[in-house]
């Protein structure tokens, strides 16, 4: 029986088949969590609140309101603005930090990414203590029309800085010094060696640092949220649509203008992306830094500027969550951080929940992205459908939070879907999801599942596919390749994806301010809830809150990954 | 070949697919109006149909001060303790938008200290049971529903529009002038220096309309409102944040209530005035009410309403508010008026309010709503 049984395995199903199995499960997981919502919001934009469909009149009617198209341009305005500063700001960090002799690098990196620890209406709030009417700038003379556009540009500026800073590092990382020696053999001008070797070599990174910065501002809720004032952006808007009127289908509409600008960056910086070749081939040599004392310095000013310029940034808001009352009593406290006092909006519970929710999102999200990436890297079959498993786990990257979490409202909440026309209607299986912490779970592994992917398929495309070859001749099973080696090998990136899915899930607003209700509600909403309730120091201090578990769980990373990277990297030494 | 093999790929897919969704098609039996789509947002832990009511699980709609909720609501939770109290706390104005939208399939149990105009909006929807909690009759008539024998809802207390003054932001702008009206708001020295709530959003901001719109006849109401545009920095999300946001410097005049009003001039010290307009205060009622449920309502619903008229809550009310349902309390809190209905605009008429709510939010939003801002 036993042998027949073996017999069967190894006759009928082959490795082959069980990764079909995987491919196919993929494939219905983004079926569920991805396309179907989508989908659903894309029919709702074309239906009245009754369900009736109705065509464009949706689109009509929000295009004839001069609000509403104010706030298209407005949108694309702050973007356009906050991408060219962050983008210029963080290439000269990118440079200083890896094309200079600057002390301290890893300290500078660390304290640079401080904005993707904290929800973006933290970087409202900081703005409003320094430049607001009673702000510490303003109180020294330094006065600037704070809310509305100034703000939004500025806080969305250093929201994408990090990101920009970290595309543009890797991008630095690699170049050619050959080239550099050519250069210099041929009396080349610093300038002229910018132009004709840094910045194309730099290039594709340049353009998705700019891509991925203008999605983040354009999609931002929370710092426009804070310093908004009286200008209206689309993600306010899509906010008062849904929150503030309850007008599901017109937030559809909003959703989907909102998702075209972010499409097209998505194309082109796919398109551009696409002709990258290697920059880097197995003859170059790693850039040597040249010292050159004036530079040097200039570069470590420059950092030390940044550095000092985030920590005070962030030092001012865990000042005003710690003060009495800001700005009259500045008796230091810690009453802001008793929560029990907002406990209707949310309080010590939703904390715990937060983690919960990231913990979860890390280890399933990590799970499944290592997985999609294995399937697509690592197998030589199922071409068509592991094309479709690349193009659905890197379209995320597109879609707006806010609208992920509308649509998931339209795919989730209804009991049953009508079949038009045939007065049948679908029972929806997955009802019971709604209103669960699972939901949120679910929503924040989709929203950001392209980078963790494209980081896992990074990983895999350096290992090289001999290793499967080899393990297929000498009849060792594909798992046991997988756990032997291929996981071993790329335990930094997996550490990696689960910290960029943890600390995104606790700082998100977008995507989960539609789906939390009473006993689903999050830190990162209850923000949003107290500082429009005008309690912004007790907003703060749960910002603060989540900055430090952020801050933890960064450094245990930190920790974890050296003896990892010095054990798993050591083969490239020699 | 290649297509047999894609033909077997797409037929695995569509098995999985189902087999995990046990996706079940049936014939639509009830009326196509309960369209699913309008209930989006809603929560979703009720029971279907004619299943056995939930007693361990109350949902509470409350539009309450965050601080209040936390305040009143330990009693009953201790009186319950194995009931699970889902408290819903939003602005009146979302709270509202939200109780519509969810009409077809109601997930709130109860609302707690709604406006009244809100609570008659959803009356005119039918989305409302009469009840008569225990003690009801001490409630005075003007703070009851009184159009049927079994009151659909019943008042707490009243709250009133007020304003609050940040001497320190004036006396900055070279501004030593209190207002004390209406009318003093649109002295142009004003100008960029006043927040207001939105009352899209906030039901502080609504009574503050209607008030105008009593006091000023509908006309001169508008016309009112589109001269004290000029002078407004920004509307807010809340009734609350123009009074916190004044507190906190970054306004000086705060159009918002009296609690909140009285509360920010405390933190503010010498240099937070409050401020009852001369002309009269626009007001609300604060109210409870049972939503009607298809399958019944739940007898928790009906012990939470007897509870929140209770003499401990009304005297928990009192402190806050002058004006209670079972009338003014004997000690008034400090900070206001020694007689606070004196100050209450006498004509409002709340079913007008209520008939009127959409129309008068669209036309405000059209011509304010580009200065408002969540």
């Amino acid at each position: 029986m036993r042998k027949a049984l073996e017999k069967l395995r190894n006759r009928v199903i082959t490795w082959d088949t069980v990764k079909l199995i995987g491919i196919v499960c993929l494939l219905a997981i983004f079926c569920i969590f991805l396309v179907g919502p989508l989908i659903l919001l894309f029919v709702k934009a074309f239906q009245d609140g009754s369900g009736a469909f109705c065509g464009l009149a949706q689109f009509r009617k929000y295009l004839s309101s001069a609000n509403m198209l104010s706030s298209l341009g407005h949108t694309i305005y702050i973007s356009l603005t906050a991408t060219l500063i962050s983008v210029s700001a963080a290439f000269a960090m990118a440079y200083s930090l890896s094309r200079r002799s600057v002390p301290c690098k890893k300290f500078f990196q660390f304290i640079s990414r401080l904005p993707m620890y904290a929800p973006t209406m933290l970087l409202g709030m900081s703005l409003i203590y320094l430049f607001g009417n009673k702000g510490i700038l303003t109180g020294l003379g330094l006065k600037i029309p704070l809310y509305g556009k100034v703000g939004i540009i500025i806080a969305e500026s250093i929201f994408c800085f990090p990101v920009a800073l970290m595309i543009l590092m890797v991008a630095f990382s690699s170049a050619d010094n050959r080239l550099y020696e050519a250069a210099d053999v041929l009396h080349a001008t610093p300038f002229r060696k910018l132009i004709t070797i840094t910045l194309p070599s730099i290039k594709y990174g340049l353009i998705n640092a700019v891509f991925v910065c203008f999605t983040y501002s354009f999609t931002d809720f929370g710092a426009p949220s804070v310093v908004g004032g009286n200008y209206n952006v689309l993600a306010t808007d899509i906010y008062k649509q849904v929150i503030g009127q309850q007008n599901f289908n017109m937030g559809a509409v909003v959703g989907i203008i909102m998702m075209l600008p972010t499409v097209l960056s998505f194309f082109v910086d796919r398109f551009t992306s696409k002709r990258q070749t290697g920059a880097i081939s197995s003859r170059s040599i790693p850039y040597r830094i040249v010292p050159n004392k004036r530079a040097d310095i200039i570069a470590t000013c420059f950092c030390v500027l940044v550095t000092l310029f985030m920590i005070g940034f962030f030092g001012v808001s865990l000042f005003g969550s710690l003060v009495t009352f800001w700005p009259y009593n500045l008796k230091l406290t810690l009453s802001h951080y008793d929560f029990s006092l907002i406990s209707a909006s949310g309080g010590v519970e939703t904390i715990f929940r937060s983690i919960k929710v990231s913990a979860l999102a890390a280890i399933i999200g990590t799970i499944i992205a290592f997985m999609a990436a294995y399937f697509v890297e690592k197998t030589q079959k199922f071409k068509l459908l592991r094309r479709i498993i690349y193009a659905l786990a890197i379209s995320p990257n597109a879609i707006p939070g806010t609208v992920i979490g509308l649509a998931y409202i339209f795919f989730f909440n209804p009991k049953t879907f009508p079949l038009f026309g045939t007065g049948y209607q679908i029972n929806n299986s997955f009802y019971f999801l709604y209103n669960t912490v699972a939901l949120l779970v679910c929503v924040n592994i989709t929203h950001y599942f392209s980078v963790p992917f494209i980081t896992a398929s990074t990983a895999l495309k350096r290992l090289d596919n001999e290793f499967e070859s080899v393990s297929d001749s000498l009849k060792v099973p594909f798992y046991r390749t997988l756990a032997r080696i291929t996981l071993p090998l790329s335990m930094q990136a997996i550490l990696e994806i689960a910290v960029y899915f943890f600390m995104n899930s606790m700082v998100t607003v977008s995507a989960v301010i539609f789906l939390c209700t009473s006993i689903t509600q999050l830190a990162s909403v209850v923000v949003v809830n107290v500082q429009g309730a005008g309690n912004d120091a007790a907003a703060a201090a749960i910002c603060m809150v989540i900055l430090a578990i952020n801050l933890i769980v960064r450094i245990l990373y930190e920790i974890i990954n050296k003896p990892i990277s010095r054990k798993t990297d050591a083969w490239m030494k020699r | 070949m290649k297509l047999r093999r894609i033909a077997a790929i797409a037929m695995t897919l569509g098995l999985a697919v189902c087999s995990l969704t046990g996706c079940k098609i049936s014939k639509v039996d009830d009326k196509p109006t309960s369209s699913p789509s309008t209930t989006a947002g809603a929560t979703a832990n009720a029971t279907d149909a004619p299943a056995k009511l939930d007693e361990t699980v109350l949902n509470i709609y409350t539009a309450l001060e965050d601080e209040q909720v936390a305040e009143y609501i330990e009693s009953f939770k201790n009186a319950h303790p194995d009931v699970t109290v889902n408290v819903t706390r939003e602005s009146t104005g979302i709270i509202t938008s939200k109780l519509l939208a969810e009409k077809d399939n109601p997930q709130a149990d109860v609302v707690w200290g709604l406006s009244a105009t809100s609570l008659l909006v959803l009356n005119q929807q039918g989305m409302l049971e009469g009840y008569a909690p225990n003690g009801v009759d001490r409630i005075l008539d003007t703070f009851k529903d009184t159009s049927s024998d079994i009151p659909k809802w019943v008042g707490i207390d009243a709250w009133e529009t007020a304003f609050v003054v940040n001497k320190d932001v004036l006396r900055s702008n070279g501004i030593n002038d209190i207002p004390e009206t209406y009318e003093d708001l649109l002295d142009p020295q004003y100008k960029g220096l006043i927040a207001m709530s939105d009352p899209a959003s906030s039901g502080t901001g609504l009574l503050t309309v209607n008030g105008l719109l009593t006091l000023k006849g509908e006309e001169g109401g508008w016309d009112y409102m589109q001269k004290l545009d000029e002078n407004v920095a920004v509307y807010l999300h809340s009734g609350s944040a123009p009074a916190k946001q004044t507190a906190t410097g970054e306004y000086g005049i705060g159009i918002s209530f009296g609690y909140r009003c009285i509360k920010s001039a405390a933190d503010l010290g010498e240099n937070g005035v409050v401020v009852f307009p001369k002309e009269g205060s626009g007001y609300d009622i604060e109210a409870n009410a049972l939503i009607k449920h298809s399958e019944g309502e739940k007898e928790i619903a009906k012990a939470f309403l007897d509870w929140a008229i209770a003499d401990e809550q009304m005297t928990k009310y009192a402190a806050n508010y002058p004006i209670v349902a079972t009338g003014v309390g004997d000690q008034i809190p400090e900070g206001y008026a020694q007689n606070p209905i004196d100050q209450l605009i006498k004509n409002i008429d709340f079913d007008w309010c209520a008939e009127n709510r959409e129309a008068i939010l669209t036309k405000w939003t059209e011509l304010f709503g580009a200065k408002s801002h969540e």
